[in-house]
């Protein structure tokens, strides 16, 4: 066991591609945008357009928990992509035998609930919903999949933009690092709703919203099951007074290494935006090959990072690259990137 | 790089650390001397809402923040000023105090660490409102879009001071304010940062206010954490900062002290997402992980201030996680909730919480709480019921959120 050393164990996606992993990277190795859907904008007549989930088939059978029954699609999308990351530890944190932390990501959160409850409120503050309220929490998704797991040791939500997700890697590194926890799921999860496609129009117009998860299990020990070694997360550059995206992506890319033969790049750019002006000018001398998920799956905020970094760790895990980057220049917040090597020289 | 630490954690030893700077908003007042002057006498600070309706609601009352119309100095520019939400102003106003006390120069390195459960929520009802009612109307809507999300308050703040350091915002319910000071904690503890400016921020908004409403969680009345006959919380709003620094970095620049913090614990309680196990199993998880970090027994904590929201179930169980975790010295443990005074502060109110530790131990005296009729017969430790001098060297604050979140921080006076 290296002393800083963090391997990725699992993967976990659900995605406009479908429900795993398989099914995201299918959709990306195609390379063709997925079709969008319609999504009515109550009080309009043109309708939103957006990339959904598909239903799962067969349903999960976590969906019958006690504590899921009720849970908002998030929730859902949280804990599908852990479940299918932690793959057999799952029964080892149900039983007792290990100690798992659970970091959640988001940007958005239970938006769906949040708008439902508040409409709620809006109408008639007296009869609101006391179901709805307590599943409207930033932090619902990653009780209830504590919850289902019976995971009581250190869990923590955090909010901001894309960057999000690889900043939680590095918290529950550092957990793993303390001796805190003997594994880490890490999730990036989004919905859809309305309110949320209509908001991120003001920004990005010609973006199709997404939605969905990606996590990553990770633990201090390779095993034979280990996928990826997270080998970096930059510093986090923030988008403030002092310093715009284009400084910022300027600074996150200097942290990582440059381009050697046999590595990938998995961008965070879309189309035309400014993230993708700022991206693609800190990248300008990449010579690798590249990967943009969003230009497939959508824009779904910190589920987009979150399957950045799925597809990365998938990448070297298959062994069609030896290392590959991760760059995320946020929606709002900061550039950050990471990256992922191929497990082949010993530890 | 935020990952691999810059040191090797294996040789290093963990660093103390200590508080150099705190700041305080709250409904008994700005900055530490009128929240000091407030809690020390355990004054509620309660009133009818004015922020939004709550003609409709069961109960009608809350701590609300009088803010002065001007706001500190800093490097943000009068455009910007003008335009800042009352998170933000909130926020400002405790990291400013807080700044100004430690002494800090802007810096490229310093980690933001804050905990909120909504951010500027009274922005997104806004926004909603404006959709609902006429879907055509664009006129403020993107603007309300990015001051609505957490990172902007964050972000706001970083740009006054000058910091490009990271900014994470926790947000893990009622123990949000306390987990980002913990992750902060930990930062410095483990050599991943030298100092960190951490703490807690929220407003009070209609979203948040009708939930707790439609849950039977507010009293009508000011609420009495602990009573017998407690029968809901009262909401707060304001922010608290505090800059963290190791204890080699504050000597070496000679900085003044207000307080050391010991230990951190978290812990999840998986029995329900709004209601704690009965048995305040999580709670004394984390109570006991703090303790053991801080390398004390509960026997050398002279005060708790407690989570104390005076909903019936959770002062039921936090009185029995207390009774377990102090055992036979349960009799002689002093406890409050300064609830009592400010109200729930939600995602601030871990770190609100820890400034009023830091305050007790600097000043040598224990925040009591007024609105107690009858002791509820499961606390076997001793509340404290009005203002008085005492000697502590330890305090402890508790901090349990929906989710099952709870947190444990421990002070140590510094002498």
């Amino acid at each position: 066991m290296g002393v800083n050393r963090i391997f990725v164990r699992g993967l976990g996606a659900v995605s406009p591609a479908g429900w795993g992993v398989e099914k995201l990277c299918a959709a990306l190795d195609k390379g063709e945008s997925l079709p969008a859907q319609n999504l009515a904008r109550p009080g309009l007549e043109k309708p939103l357009r957006v990339r959904s989930v598909p239903p799962p088939v067969p349903r999960p059978v976590f969906f019958m928990h006690p504590r899921l029954r009720r849970a908002s699609v998030i929730t859902q999308h949280t804990v599908a992509a852990a479940l299918e990351a932690l793959g057999g530890d799952a029964a080892q944190v149900q039983s007792g035998a290990l100690r798992l932390g659970i970091v959640a990501c988001t940007m958005s959160g239970s938006v769906a609930y949040s708008r439902r409850f508040y409409e709620e409120v809006l109408r008639a503050p007296e009869t609101a919903s006391p179901l709805v309220f307590p599943e409207t929490v930033f932090n619902a998704p990653a009780s209830h999949l504590a919850a289902y797991l019976g995971a009581n040791g250190n869990g923590c939500t955090i909010v901001g933009d894309d960057g999000t997700f690889l900043q939680g890697l590095a918290m529950a590194a550092g957990w793993l690092l303390n001796d805190q926890a003997d594994g880490v799921v890490v999730v990036g999860a989004e919905e859809t709703d309305w309110i949320v496609s209509e908001a991120m129009g003001f920004f990005q117009r010609d973006a199709v919203h997404s939605a969905g998860a990606g996590a990553i299990y990770l633990r201090r020990e390779k095993a034979s099951a280990a996928c990826a070694e997270l080998a970096a997360v930059t510093d986090s550059f923030l988008f403030t007074q002092n310093q715009n995206r284009t400084e910022a992506a300027r600074k996150m890319r200097a942290q990582l290494p440059s381009c050697a033969p046999g590595e990938l790049l998995v961008v965070s750019a879309q189309q035309n935006s400014r993230a993708a002006a700022a991206e693609n000018l800190a990248w300008g001398g990449w010579s690798g090959s590249r990967l943009a998920p969003k230009a497939v799956l959508g824009e779904a905020f910190v589920a987009s990072s979150a399957w950045q970094c799925v597809a990365a760790c998938e990448a070297v895990a298959r062994g069609q690259f030896s290392a590959v980057n991760a760059s995320v220049v946020g929606a709002n917040q900061q550039a950050i990137g990471a990256r992922f090597l191929a497990c082949a020289e010993p530890v | 790089m935020l990952f691999p630490p810059s040191k090797s954690l294996a040789t290093a030893q963990p660093n103390r650390v200590v508080v150099t700077g705190a700041g305080i908003v709250t409904a008994l007042g700005l900055g530490w001397r009128a929240n000091a002057e407030g809690f020390r006498a355990g004054r509620p600070a309660f009133r009818r809402v004015t922020l939004f309706d709550v003609s409709r609601q069961r109960a009608k009352i809350a701590a609300e923040v009088d803010l002065p119309s001007g706001l500190p100095q800093t490097k943000l520019s009068a455009n910007t000023m003008r335009r800042l939400d009352r998170a933000t102003r909130m926020l400002l106003h405790a990291a400013h105090e807080a700044w100004t006390q430690a002494g800090w120069e802007p810096s490229e390195d310093l980690p933001v660490v804050l905990g909120t459960t909504s951010g500027e929520m009274a922005l997104g009802e806004k926004f909603l409102q404006q959709a609902l009612a006429s879907p055509l109307m664009k006129r403020r809507q993107a603007t309300r879009v990015v001051h609505y999300q957490v990172q902007q308050q964050g972000l706001d703040l970083c740009s006054a001071f000058g910091f490009q350091g990271s900014l994470t915002t926790i947000s893990n319910a009622c123990a949000s304010g306390a987990n980002a000071i913990g992750h902060a904690w930990e930062l410095l503890r483990n050599g991943r940062a030298e100092k960190v400016l951490t703490g807690g921020y929220d407003m009070l908004c209609q979203l948040t206010f009708a939930g707790f409403d439609s849950l039977q969680a507010l009293s009508p009345a000011p609420c009495r954490p602990f009573d017998a006959q407690r029968d809901g919380l009262t909401l707060g709003e304001g922010a608290a900062i505090l800059t963290l620094e190791t204890l080699a970095h504050a000597q070496k620049r000679g900085a003044e002290i207000l307080g050391e913090i010991i230990g951190y614990g978290a812990a999840t309680d998986t029995h329900h997402l709004t209601q704690p196990h009965p048995e305040g199993d999580a709670a004394l998880a984390a109570m006991t992980a703090a303790c053991a970090r801080a390398n004390i027994s509960p026997a050398q904590i002279d005060y708790v201030n407690a989570h104390g929201t005076a909903t019936p179930q959770n002062d039921a169980t936090e009185a029995a996680a207390l009774n377990r975790w102090a055992g036979e010295g349960a009799k002689s443990l002093r406890v409050s909730s300064t609830k009592a005074a400010s109200g729930h502060l939600l995602g601030a109110a871990g770190a609100m919480e820890a400034v009023v530790c830091l305050m007790a131990l600097r000043g040598q005296w224990l925040p009591p709480q007024m609105s107690l009729d009858k002791i509820d017969p499961a606390c076997r430790f001793q509340i404290v019921r009005g203002p008085a001098d005492a000697r502590i060297e330890t305090a402890l604050s508790n901090s349990f959120g929906f989710g099952g979140a709870n947190a444990t921080l421990i002070f140590r006076r510094w002498a």
